[in-house]
């Protein structure tokens, strides 16, 4: 018997709408499970204290100083780079095999295992570089590793700048990098910022590149200098949830939504200003 | 001394910027050759301490200086494997439902949902992993512990998810519409339309979206260290999903902290850490093939 092709078009249509829900509700349901079961754990004590009674009590806040640092370390390390070699690529680059090259290793950078990262963080700032396990090498390899993230969005909201915008600059006598300075960068702006924060979020959430080059399992006072190690919560979050027995698991439910809160603002940060210039943009 | 003319001055400074550019741009070359190097420096003892027989074993006691690869190798694929068969159908039927059949207010919602899920911290999900997941594997399956290579499996392939659907839903994006518009003219339906031309049509981008899948699942570390019991033994037979298993990255992850540098065990967890990288950028290096052949020069689109 063959089923009729409009029958046959209701029965996969019904499939396919059923997988794509499939895929949402896992998340709706895991964001409000760990709100529901993590509220309770909030409070200022829990992000203004240090962690008490072998981190049974107490706060995160040495835990999510370290991972606002590691934050600011990597935007520092990552920022010109990606944006800088982004121009390159954008503005500059001849379509030939020298820059396919080049992209070739920028989607090969994205593609190595962050644990990956993590073992060279160790062997080149940790260990050859002497840095030791710090903030300064784990900034570094966060760095490196959201590099590739940092070029890719970037290049894309370089090339999305019309290219009459450039013409125009020639005509009017500039340069290429005065055109780049005054007209492209302020055009494609709002398109760096979502890319650049989308990269910084991923590297916040991070673990397995930050094991070996600046993760303390417990150390409750903050760092000096960039030459200290530091706490930083998703380790902190590992921590807790298999290495330390008898940890309420309050605690572990607090701790995973301030991560997820502080992830998910800047997720919300991008699509905003994404959304916002979007409607804005006269071209 | 002469004061240089002002245009002059511009073009010498017009000149130090463009190759400050230049070489920011060459840098991702150097950064990935540096990766290899340091993998290289500090694993290749491990290859002149180690006989080969001793890596190709099947056991992994780094206690006893027994470097077995075999069981972590197989984990990796394993819960690899695991993880595509899953997120694979699942992946590429959410492209279509985005791309093809849901409403343009469908769409504003499911897209957002899934750049969230590629932005949960794996951490967080492998946390999930222990307190949700694993007492339902162990409450269904009856396996011994909740801590199995199925567990793993789970959550790798809603991890992989986001990175088959945005690279599968561009490959349905890129066929023309014009295909579309010829089969409705034989009067197909919408769903024949999709069948038997848009998916046959985007099937060199949905290939690409499952390497990059691979690639993603076979890296991912702090999830299945977490969740998948971290036993290394050789995950053969029928009941091998429902086992503790080890990956390759959990393993470098779980052991590093704990080695003296410079001893052998050291060296062959780099030795682990450069196949991977190998495995990886042998796979990246296909998937940049296949979206280089149809789109010349672009190819990064896929990435973010």
């Amino acid at each position: 018997m063959k089923i009729p092709r409009y029958t046959m078009q209701k029965i996969a249509f019904a499939i396919i709408t059923t997988a794509a829900i499939s895929v949402g509700i896992p998340l709706v349901l895991v964001i409000g499970y760990i709100v529901a079961q993590g509220i309770g754990a909030l409070s200022w004590e829990f992000i203004s204290a240090a962690p008490r009674n072998g981190m049974r009590e107490g706060g995160i806040y040495p835990a999510l100083v370290g991972t606002v640092w590691l934050t600011i370390g990597t935007a520092v390390t990552s920022i010109p780079l990606g944006v800088g070699a982004a121009i390159y690529l954008a503005e500059y680059a001849a379509d030939n095999w020298f820059t396919r090259t080049i992209r070739l290793a920028i989607i090969n950078l994205a593609g190595v295992p962050s644990v990956v990262y993590g073992l060279f963080g160790l062997g080149l700032f940790v260990i050859f570089l002497r840095f030791g396990m710090s903030i300064l090498a784990g900034s570094l390899t966060l760095g490196i590793m959201t590099l590739p993230v940092i070029i890719t969005t970037t290049e894309q909201a370089l090339v999305a700048v019309p290219q009459s915008f450039r013409v125009v600059n020639a005509s009017l006598g500039g340069t290429t990098w005065q055109g780049i300075r005054k007209v492209i960068l302020p055009q494609a702006l709002p398109g760096i910022m979502t890319g650049i924060i989308l990269g910084l979020e991923r590297a916040a959430g991070e673990t397995a590149p930050i094991l070996f080059t600046v993760a303390a399992f417990f150390l409750p006072r903050l760092p000096h200098s960039v030459f200290d190690q530091t706490m930083a919560l998703p380790y902190h979050l590992f921590v807790i949830s298999t290495q330390v027995p008898g940890m309420p698991i309050r605690i572990q439910y607090g701790t995973a939504l301030v991560l997820m809160v502080f992830v998910l603002t800047m997720n919300l940060l991008a699509t905003l200003i994404r959304r916002y210039y979007r409607r804005r943009r006269q071209w | 001394m002469e004061i240089p003319a002002v245009p002059k001055e511009v073009d010498w400074r017009e000149f130090a910027v463009e190759q400050l550019i230049r070489l920011m741009g060459v840098s991702a070359i150097g950064l990935v050759l540096l990766i290899f190097l340091f993998l290289i420096k500090e694993g290749g003892p491990a290859l002149l301490e180690v006989p080969l027989s001793n890596l190709m074993g099947q056991r992994w006691y780094p206690t006893f200086d027994i470097y077995g690869l075999a069981p972590l190798i197989l984990g990796s694929l394993l819960v690899t494997a695991g993880a595509i068969a899953i997120s694979l159908p699942l992946g590429v039927a959410t492209a279509v439902f985005i791309g093809e059949i849901a409403p343009e207010w469908v769409r504003e919602i499911l897209k957002p949902v899934i750049e969230i899920i590629a932005g949960i911290p794996s951490v967080v999900v492998g946390f999930i992993g222990l307190q949700i997941v694993s007492p339902l594997v162990r409450e269904f399956t009856g396996a011994p512990t909740g801590l199995t290579a199925l567990t793993g499996v789970f959550l790798l392939a809603y991890m992989a998810l986001p990175t088959i659907i945005s690279i599968a839903e561009d490959a349905l994006d890129a066929v023309p519409q014009s295909y579309r518009n010829a089969a409705y003219a034989l009067s197909a339906t919408e769903w024949q339309t999709i069948w038997r031309v848009v998916l046959p049509a985007a099937r060199p981008g949905i290939i690409t979206a499952v390497m990059l899948g691979v690639g993603r699942a076979i890296g991912e570390t702090m999830t299945v260290m977490m969740v998948a019991g971290n036993a290394a033994r050789m995950p053969l037979g029928l009941d091998a999903l429902l086992r503790p298993v080890r990956t390759m990255t959990a393993t470098i992850a779980a052991e590093m902290g704990e080695v003296a540098r410079g001893s052998t065990h050291y060296h062959v967890l780099f030795v682990v850490g450069l196949a991977l990288f190998i495995v990886t950028f042998a796979i990246n290096l296909a998937a940049a093939m296949t979206i280089f052949r149809r789109e010349r020069g672009g190819g990064g689109r896929f990435l973010a």
